[in-house]
C-alpha cells in the first residue's frame, strides 16, 4: 500500500541513447496506472527501473514515502508479475510461492498459511505439489501472480503479463486481475502494447512515446479528447484517420467557421463518420470502396475518398455489405472533428468541439 | 513430428553407403578390441615362442594383485580429484564471465586456450614449473617452508598430475558450464532477485539447480577424461612412480605390456578399462535425461 512517485526519471543506455526522458508520473495509493505504447517506447525499461532491474541515470523513484534510486530490488517491496512468468522450473507451484517468503526469514505457519490464502484467492490449491511445465499457460499465469501476492507488497509491476495467453483466455484474466487489485487494492503499474488491456485495465492512463509521457488521464477521457497526433492514431482500433487539412480545402470542404487557426491535421474517429448522406452538419466526401471486414457485430470499412492520399476507415454498425470498387458517400460530423496543431501536433481547441 | 521418408529401391546402395564408416570401425576399433580380448585369455612365454590358452587366468591374478588394486584406488583417487577440481574452478570462472557483458567474449576465447595443449605439453609444463631444482613454484614453496620434490614424495606426484590434467579440462567444463548459464533466462534472476534472494541464494537456488543436466554430463565425460586420456600427462612427468604412486589404470596398461612385456595381463587391463568406458557411457545415455530436474 503507498503511492509511487516518479520524478524526473531519466535514463541514458551506454552510446548516449536516452531511453527515458525527464518523466514526472504520481500513482496515488491503491491505483491501477497503465503505461501504454508502441514497442520501444521505454514502457519497460521505466518498469524495470521501478522494480530495480535497471539502474536510474537521473531523477527519483519514490515508493512509499522512500527513496528507492539506490535500494536492491528486494528492498523495495515490490513484486512483479513477468511476461514469461518466470516460474522456477525446478520447483513446485508451493516452492514458486514461498520462495520469496523464505527468503525474508517468514516464520513457517504464517509462509504455509499465506499460501494457502494465495492458492485459495487464484485457485491454484489443487497444483500446489507440481511443476511449472505440468501446467497450462493459463495457470502458470495464475501461478506468477500468485508469487506476486504471498509476498503483500507496497506495490505490483506487471510487465505484459498477458501476452502469452490465447485471446479468450487472456480476456479471462483480464477481468480477473482487475477484481485482484481492487480486492487487494494493491497499487499496480501495469505495462502493455494492448489496448484492450489498456482501456479496461486503467484507472489512469499513460501513453508514451520515444521515452515521454504523451498523454496522462483515465482511459475514456484519452479516447474521447486525444491530447496530440500520436496518441489519436495509436489509441483505437483501429485508430483515428488523419487528414491534412490542405488536401481538405482543396477540395472545397466548409471548414474554415470552427477549425481553429494553425491546425495541420484534422482527425475523426472510424466510429464517427456516417456512409452515405448525413446533411450540412457532415462535411461529405465521394470516394470508392476499397475493402471490408465483417466482424459480425460491426463492419470496419476501407475506402479511399476522392483527393486524399489517405485511406478512411469507417466503423459502420451491424453487417455493412458492398464490393470493392462500390461508389460512397463519407459523411464526417463537423462536431466529432479533433483539431491538430500544424507544428506541434498538440490539440488545438475547436469551437466545434467544446460541447 | 512427421518425417519424411524417402525409399530407395536399389538394396546393396544402403550398405554401399555405410560401407566406409563401417570399415573404419572394424578395422580400427572392432579389431583391436577384439585382439585384445583374446590375448587377454592368453599367456605367452618369455621369448614369445608359445601362446596358451588359460581361460580367466590373467583376471583372477589382477583381482589378487595388490600392485593392481593400488593402481585402481589411485586411479579412482586421481579421477574423483580431478574431475571436482576442474568443475569447480570451472563453473567458478563461467560463473563470474557470464556476469560480464562485453569482455566476457575476449575472457571465453582465453580460457579455451588450454584445451588445445597436447596431454604431454600440458604435463611437461606443470612438471617443469614443479620441477624440484629449477621450477618456479618450487621456489615460492620453499620460500613459504614447504618442500616440494615429487620425485621422492607420491603425494607431491599425485598433486602434480592432478593440477595438470584439472588444468587441461578447466576450458572445455568452463565452455559447457558458461553455455549453460547463459541459457537460464535472464528473467529467472531478476525474479530472484525481486523474491529477496542474494547474488549467491541465486546462483545456488536457481542457477545451480538448472544447472543439473550440463553438470551431469560434464561429471561422466569428466571422470572418463581422467581416466583414459591422461596417459600422455603421466608419461610426461612421473611415469607412474614414485613408487607406483601415480601409476594409473590406464599407465598400468603401457607398463605392463610395452615395458614389462606381460601381453596377457595388459591386454586383461585394458578389457577391463573398456567395460569401465561401456558403464559410465551406459549410465550417461540411460540417465542423463532422467536426470534433468525440470
Amino acid at each position: 500500500m503507498a503511492r509511487i512517485e516518479l520524478t524526473g526519471v531519466t535514463k541514458v543506455y551506454p552510446g548516449n541513447v536516452e531511453a527515458i526522458k525527464n518523466l514526472n508520473l504520481s500513482i496515488a495509493d491503491g491505483e491501477l496506472v497503465v503505461l501504454v505504447g508502441p514497442s520501444g517506447c521505454g514502457k519497460s525499461t521505466l518498469l524495470r527501473m521501478i522494480a530495480g532491474l535497471e539502474t536510474i541515470t537521473d531523477g527519483t523513484i519514490e515508493i512509499g514515502d522512500t527513496v528507492v534510486n539506490k535500494l536492491e530490488p528486494a528492498d523495495r517491496d515490490i513484486a512483479m508479475v513477468f511476461q514469461n512468468y518466470a516460474l522456477y522450473p525446478h520447483m513446485s507451484v508451493r516452492g514458486n510461492l514461498e520462495y520469496g517468503l523464505k527468503n525474508r526469514g517468514t516464520p513457517k505457519a504464517e509462509i504455509a498459511e499465506r499460501v494457502n490464502e494465495a492458492a485459495r484467492i487464484l485457485e491454484i490449491e489443487p497444483f500446489l505439489e507440481r511443476k511449472p511445465r505440468q501446467l497450462s499457460g493459463g495457470q502458470r499465469q495464475r501461478v506468477a501472480m500468485g508469487r506476486a501476492i504471498v509476498r503483500k507488497p507496497k506495490a505490483f509491476l506487471f510487465d505484459e503479463p498477458l501476452s502469452n495467453l490465447d485471446a479468450k483466455l487472456r480476456s479471462h484474466m483480464r477481468v480477473e486481475i482487475r477484481r485482484l487489485q481492487r480486492t487487494l487494492g494493491t497499487t499496480s503499474v501495469y505495462v502493455t502494447h494492448d489496448q484492450l488491456e489498456a482501456m479496461t485495465l486503467a484507472d489512469k492512463l499513460v501513453v508514451m512515446n520515444g521515452g515521454l509521457i504523451e498523454q496522462v488521464g483515465k482511459p475514456l477521457e484519452i479516447y474521447s479528447d486525444p491530447q496530440s497526433l500520436f496518441v489519436a492514431a495509436f489509441m483505437g482500433s483501429p485508430g483515428m484517420n488523419l487528414i491534412e487539412i490542405e488536401q481538405l480545402q482543396a477540395l472545397g470542404a466548409s471548414l474554415p467557421d470552427m477549425v481553429p487557426a494553425n491546425t495541420g491535421t484534422i482527425g475523426i474517429r472510424p466510429e464517427d463518420i456516417v456512409l452515405g448522406d448525413a446533411g450540412p452538419e457532415h462535411i461529405s466526401l465521394p470516394g470508392t470502396l476499397d475493402a471490408i471486414e465483417l466482424v459480425g457485430s460491426e463492419s470496419l470499412v476501407y475506402g479511399r475518398a476522392d483527393g486524399l492520399n489517405k485511406e478512411l476507415i469507417v466503423r459502420a454498425p451491424g453487417i455493412h455489405l458492398g464490393e470493392p470498387g462500390n461508389r460512397i458517400t463519407f459523411s464526417i460530423p463537423k462536431a466529432a472533428l479533433h483539431c491538430f496543431d500544424r507544428d506541434t501536433g498538440r490539440k488545438r481547441v475547436a469551437t466545434a468541439n467544446a460541447a | 513430428m512427421q518425417t519424411k521418408r524417402t525409399i530407395f529401391p536399389n538394396k546393396a546402395l544402403p550398405y554401399l553407403l555405410l560401407a566406409p564408416q563401417l570399415a573404419i570401425t572394424i578395422i580400427f576399433f572392432i579389431w583391436p578390441a577384439g585382439q585384445a580380448v583374446k590375448s587377454s585369455f592368453e599367456r605367452e612365454d618369455p621369448f614369445g615362442f608359445r601362446t596358451t590358452f588359460i581361460w580367466f587366468q590373467n583376471y583372477t591374478r589382477l583381482f589378487t594383485d595388490p600392485a593392481y588394486l593400488n593402481s585402481f584406488g589411485r586411479t579412482m583417487i586421481f579421477a574423483v580429484a580431478v574431475t571436482l577440481l576442474s568443475m569447480a574452478i570451472a563453473l567458478l570462472l563461467a560463473a563470474a564471465v557470464n556476469r560480464l557483458m562485453r569482455s566476457g567474449k575476449l575472457y571465453t576465447t582465453l580460457l579455451v586456450w588450454p584445451y588445445a595443449v597436447a596431454p604431454v605439453v600440458a604435463g611437461i609444463l606443470w612438471w617443469f614449473m614443479f620441477n624440484p631444482s629449477i621450477g618456479i613454484i618450487t621456489y615460492v614453496l620453499s620460500q613459504l617452508g614447504v618442500t616440494w620434490n615429487h620425485r621422492v614424495s607420491g603425494l607431491d606426484a599425485m598433486i602434480l598430475i592432478t593440477i595438470a590434467a584439472a588444468w587441461k579440462q578447466i576450458s572445455y567444463n568452463f565452455l559447457f558450464f558458461l553455455a549453460g548459464m547463459q541459457s537460464v533466462p535472464a528473467s529467472l534472476n531478476e525474479a530472484a532477485a525481486i523474491d529477496g534472494a542474494g547474488p549467491f541464494k541465486r546462483f545456488w537456488t536457481i542457477v545451480f539447480p538448472l544447472l543439473s543436466p550440463t553438470t551431469f554430463f560434464l561429471l561422466i565425460i569428466n571422470i572418463n577424461y581422467t581416466m583414459f586420456d591422461t596417459f600422455g600427462i603421466v608419461d610426461g612427468t612421473t611415469s607412474g612412480g614414485p613408487a607406483q604412486a601415480t601409476n594409473i589404470l590406464v599407465y598400468k596398461v603401457y607398463a605392463d605390456g610395452f615395458l614389462g612385456l606381460n601381453i596377457g595381463s595388459s591386454a586383461a587391463q585394458s578389457v577391463i578399462l573398456m567395460l569401465i568406458v561401456i558403464g559410465l557411457v551406459f549410465v550417461q545415455f540411460r540417465f542423463v535425461e532422467r536426470r534433468v530436474q525440470y
